[in-house]
Order: C-alpha cells, then sequence, then structure tokens
C-alpha cells in the first residue's frame, strides 16, 4: 500500500507549485528591490542601491499625516468593531429574536459585498443624515462594515467555549456581570486579539468604502492612490515597503497568537484529518 | 440558562446599530434608485426611468459582460493557480506543510493597493518587465500592450485573489478522509482516476467557495481598471463611481450597484444550494 501521507514525488506539481509562489512573490521582491534603485522604478537591471526614497519618505510630511491619519480610524475602528461584533456573537450564539436569520446575514454582508456598494451606501446615508464627509465617516464606515469580521471570529470562538464555565460561575452565585468579565472574556481573549489585529490590518488598507467617505484629510491608501494618478516614484516603493514590513510584524504576532491558543480555527486546518 | 435582560441587552446594541448603519444605508440605495435627477438636483420622483435606460442603452450591457468575462478569466486563472498549489500542500508538501501555508498566508495581508502598484511598475512601458526583455535581448522596443489593458486587470486581480481561492480548497483537500484516498489506491486506481474520481468531487464544496468569492470580489472592483486597466477595461463599478461622480446621477449609479447587489445574492443563494447539494457527510 502507498502511504499517503509519507513523501510522494510528482515532479510536474513540484514545480508548477514553485511557479506559482514565484507569481505570488515576484512583485513583492520587485517592489522591495526598486526602492532601493537610484535610477527609479524600471530599467533592468537595478543598479546604484540608495537609501535617498527612504530619506526622501521621512522628510515628506503629507505621507506621515496621513499615516496618522489611519492610524486614528483604524485604531477607532477596532475598538468600534470589537465591541459591536462581540455583542452581536453573543447575541447570535445565545438569544432568539425575530429577524435573527436576516441579522446574521446583514451583518456578513460588507464582507462579500464589492466595497464600492457599502462605500456608495454609506455615502448616501451620510449625505441623507447631513453628516459632513471627514475622518469621522470614514471611521463609522470602517467600524460598521469591520463588525462581520469581529462578529465571525468572535462566533468561532464562542461556539468552542464550554457553557458549563459559566453555569458554574452563576450557580456560585456571582452575578452574569461578574460571569461575563471573568469568564466569558478571558476565553475570548485570543479571539478578541485576532480579530483586532485582523480588523486594524484591513481598516488600515481599506481604499474602496474610504475613498467614497473621504472628506479632506487623507488616509495612507488615499494618499499612496493620489500620488499614483500622478506619476510613480520609487518614493512610494518605499512606503509600500514599510506597509510590506509591519504587515509581515503582524502576521508574525498572529500567528504566535494563534498557534499558543489550542483549538482554533487555524491549527485545525493544519492538523491530521 | 441566560436572563431576558441579558439577552435584551447583548442584542439591542448590535441590532440598532447594524439597523441604521447597514440596513438604512443599504435601503436608501434601492429608494435612491428609483428617484431622478433634474437639472443637476436629486428629485424624490418615483420612477423606473434609471432601469429603463439600463435596458435600453446597450452600453452598459456591453460593459457588464465585459465586466462578467474579466471577473471568469480571474476565477479560472485563480483556480488553475489556486487549486494546484492546494493540492500540492495536502497531498505532497509533508514536512514543510506548515511554513509553505504560511508563506501563501502572507500575500492575504499584503496592502491590495501595494500589490496593484507593485504590477503598476512591473508592466509599464519603461516598466521592469521590459527593462530585463530588452536586457536580454528578447525585445528591442519597450512592449507597450502590457500595462493598460484587460490582460493587466486579470493579472493583478488573479494574483490578489488565487490565495483567497487557495484557502477553502485546501480547508476542503485537508478534510478529505485519507482512508478513502488509499482504498481508491488499493483498489486498483492510477492516480488520476483517484484524482478525479475521488479527490476532486470531495473538494467541490472548496473549489466552489473559492471561486464564488474571486468572481463577487473582481465583479465589484473598480481599483485595479483605474489603476492598470485604461479606457479599454472599464468595468461596470466604474460606471457606477463615475456617475457618483464627475456624472452626477446618482439615482443611475444607485440603479446600477442595485442589480450589482442583486447579482451577488442571487450567486451567494445559488452557490449556498449547491455547496449543500455537494458537501459529503
Amino acid at each position: 500500500m502507498t502511504a499517503v501521507n509519507a513523501t510522494r514525488r510528482a515532479p510536474l506539481l513540484t514545480v508548477y507549485s514553485v511557479l506559482v509562489f514565484a507569481f505570488i512573490y515576484l512583485p513583492i521582491i520587485v517592489l522591495v528591490v526598486y526602492s532601493f534603485n537610484r535610477d527609479g522604478v524600471g530599467g533592468f537591471p537595478p543598479k546604484h542601491l540608495t537609501l535617498d526614497w527612504y530619506r526622501q519618505l521621512f522628510a515628506d510630511g503629507p505621507i506621515w499625516n496621513s499615516v496618522l491619519n489611519s492610524l486614528m480610524v483604524a485604531g477607532g475602528a477596532v475598538a468600534l468593531s470589537l465591541a459591536l461584533g462581540l455583542l452581536a456573537a453573543l447575541a447570535l450564539d445565545r438569544a432568539t429574536f425575530p429577524g435573527k436569520a436576516l441579522f446574521r446575514r446583514l451583518v456578513l454582508l460588507p464582507l462579500i459585498l464589492p466595497g464600492i456598494i457599502t462605500g456608495l451606501s454609506l455615502l448616501m446615508f451620510a449625505v441623507f443624515s447631513g453628516m459632513q464627509l471627514s475622518l469621522l465617516t470614514v471611521f463609522l464606515g470602517h467600524g460598521t462594515a469591520l463588525i462581520s469580521v469581529a462578529t465571525t471570529e468572535l462566533f468561532a470562538g464562542l461556539q468552542k467555549m464550554d457553557r458549563a464555565q459559566e453555569e458554574a460561575s452563576l450557580d456560585l452565585g456571582a452575578t452574569p456581570w461578574q460571569t461575563f468579565w471573568r469568564v466569558t472574556l478571558p476565553h475570548l481573549k485570543l479571539s478578541l486579539i485576532a480579530a483586532g489585529l485582523l480588523i486594524f490590518t484591513l481598516s488600515m488598507d481599506e481604499i474602496a468604502v474610504t475613498f467614497f467617505l473621504t472628506g479632506r484629510d487623507n488616509t495612507l491608501p488615499l494618499e499612496i492612490w493620489g500620488r499614483l494618478r500622478r506619476g510613480i516614484t520609487p518614493e512610494i516603493n518605499a512606503v509600500s515597503t514599510l506597509i510590506f514590513g509591519v504587515s509581515v510584524a503582524l502576521i508574525v504576532i498572529w500567528y504566535r497568537i494563534r498557534t499558543r491558543g489550542l483549538g482554533t480555527a487555524t491549527q485545525e486546518l493544519l492538523e491530521e484529518p | 440558562m441566560y436572563s431576558r435582560a441579558y439577552k435584551a441587552i447583548v442584542s439591542l446594541p448590535p441590532l440598532v446599530w447594524v439597523g441604521l448603519f447597514l440596513l438604512l444605508p443599504y435601503a436608501l440605495m434601492f429608494t435612491h434608485s428609483f428617484w431622478a435627477v433634474r437639472d443637476g438636483f436629486l428629485v424624490h420622483q418615483w420612477n423606473l426611468q434609471n432601469y429603463r435606460k439600463l435596458f435600453e442603452n446597450p452600453v452598459y450591457a456591453a460593459v457588464l459582460l465585459r465586466t462578467m468575462r474579466i471577473a471568469a478569466s480571474v476565477t479560472l486563472c485563480s483556480l488553475l493557480l489556486g487549486y494546484p498549489l492546494a493540492y500540492y500542500l495536502s497531498f505532497y508538501a509533508a514536512a514543510r506543510k506548515e511554513l509553505l501555508y504560511q508563506l501563501v498566508i502572507v500575500p492575504l495581508w499584503v496592502s491590495y493597493l501595494v500589490r496593484g502598484y507593485a504590477w503598476k511598475t512591473i508592466l509599464g512601458s519603461d516598466g521592469v518587465l521590459n527593462g530585463f526583455l530588452q536586457y536580454v535581448h528578447i525585445t528591442r522596443e519597450p512592449v507597450g500592450f502590457l500595462l493598460y489593458s484587460p490582460f493587466a486587470v486579470v493579472l493583478m486581480l488573479t494574483h490578489i485573489y488565487t490565495p483567497f481561492v487557495f484557502l477553502p480548497i485546501y480547508a476542503s483537500l485537508e478534510h478529505i478522509p485519507r482512508p478513502l484516498v488509499e482504498a481508491s489506491q488499493d483498489l486498483g486506481a492510477s492516480p488520476r482516476v483517484t484524482f478525479f474520481r475521488v479527490i476532486l468531487p470531495l473538494s467541490l464544496p472548496g473549489l466552489l467557495a473559492g471561486a464564488t468569492f474571486a468572481f463577487l470580489l473582481s465583479l465589484g472592483d473598480f481599483l485595479a481598471p483605474m489603476l492598470v486597466g485604461g479606457p479599454s477595461s472599464t468595468m461596470i463599478a466604474n460606471i457606477v463611481q463615475s456617475l457618483f461622480g464627475s456624472a452626477y446621477d446618482w439615482p443611475l449609479g444607485a440603479a446600477i450597484s442595485a442589480c450589482i447587489l442583486m447579482i451577488t445574492i442571487s450567486l451567494l443563494f445559488l452557490t449556498e444550494r449547491l455547496e449543500k447539494h455537494w458537501s459529503f457527510k
């Protein structure tokens, strides 16, 4: 009998997989390499390595302004969507109310709908309710759209939780409030951190919804977008490389947390069935 | 075990919030699609003109068709790249499995814009690829057709959605009980037959989920055509965007959005049905 899980050889498939990996990573590598290229983006091979573009980037006021705006929006979006996502997950897990099925679908809709639809709907709502477009509307938009991510992640966490512990806490005389703070929430710690990191990254990168909801202040992706329309310089490579670095750092943190928390979805995926 | 008060406290805030900031905005999209613009002003006059325009003017159907073609190409290419990769990881990667899995995940976290920009610098007429081609003397003149074409849009979106397509396929391949595969081999089936009669059918739900995701997200994309597409690859969402911007016809834009919304929801409904039908118990 052939052991399925022993290393078997499939030379063609292996070569193909390597090529797919090359396709996935080549653009990113090109991007990073050309951020050090003195003569700009393009031309081959890259020569005259320099840090000038990074120097220029660090002296670039508008970019750092937009980074600050993005950080504020993302921080706010994390707080808002985690708070509402936690309640929504608890409601879906424990409460019954009319329209529950509709509610579940509605919450998840921004995850699967094209960003332009959600963005424009929120724009119409802002105009309809007389709100000025600003970073506040961007924050409300991100926070609302990303409730979907928080709810999915936290609902999965709740499903894995052993209800008996909450029961025990209540039976032993703790109030529901105490039980929530001292039993339920600590159980969800990993899900909360993972969801928070994911929401933060998604918000920092969001462009389709932001496009329609922003006023005069730019977020980082919109600032880059605006510059792309004017022409490309390695300075954009430099800032992209930094974004890439930060994303990778966040993934590493995320995986550290995930691997420590047993029984998470990723772990299950990796385990042998 | 949870009191009525507890249930009310956890249910009410998200219900109210989602009702106010999601349901109402989506509903506004639908109501706008039945309104009109007169002399540059939005008037709340109920009519079906916007939908009639969509059906009567062939431009919209043509762009929608092109959008569908681009989205279908992206889906097909992502499947052709993502499925074999997932199959390799699940059945052949052995000890390197976890590392490789994480290598596929990493780009998922890398900014959409950054990756689109990377393709722009690669494909441009004075870009990296043209520089390379001239450096190795394959071409003498820069090749101009790479950037600003539907090809570039498909390439960029495929690059973005391949990891998305990979994930559910990999998950469904991992859930195939290995004894089934072994039984097929023991009973004398060739690897080819085992793949097509055992593995592929059992991974269909994952394949379907990945394909739906890639198709729907490409369908509503308006950034890729603006970034790398050029006028020959205007997609339906670009029309919506211009109607909400310079062209200023919100009701018509809302009508197109409502159509995209309906297409999305009916496709989701359909795949949910198919997935139930195909899923293996």
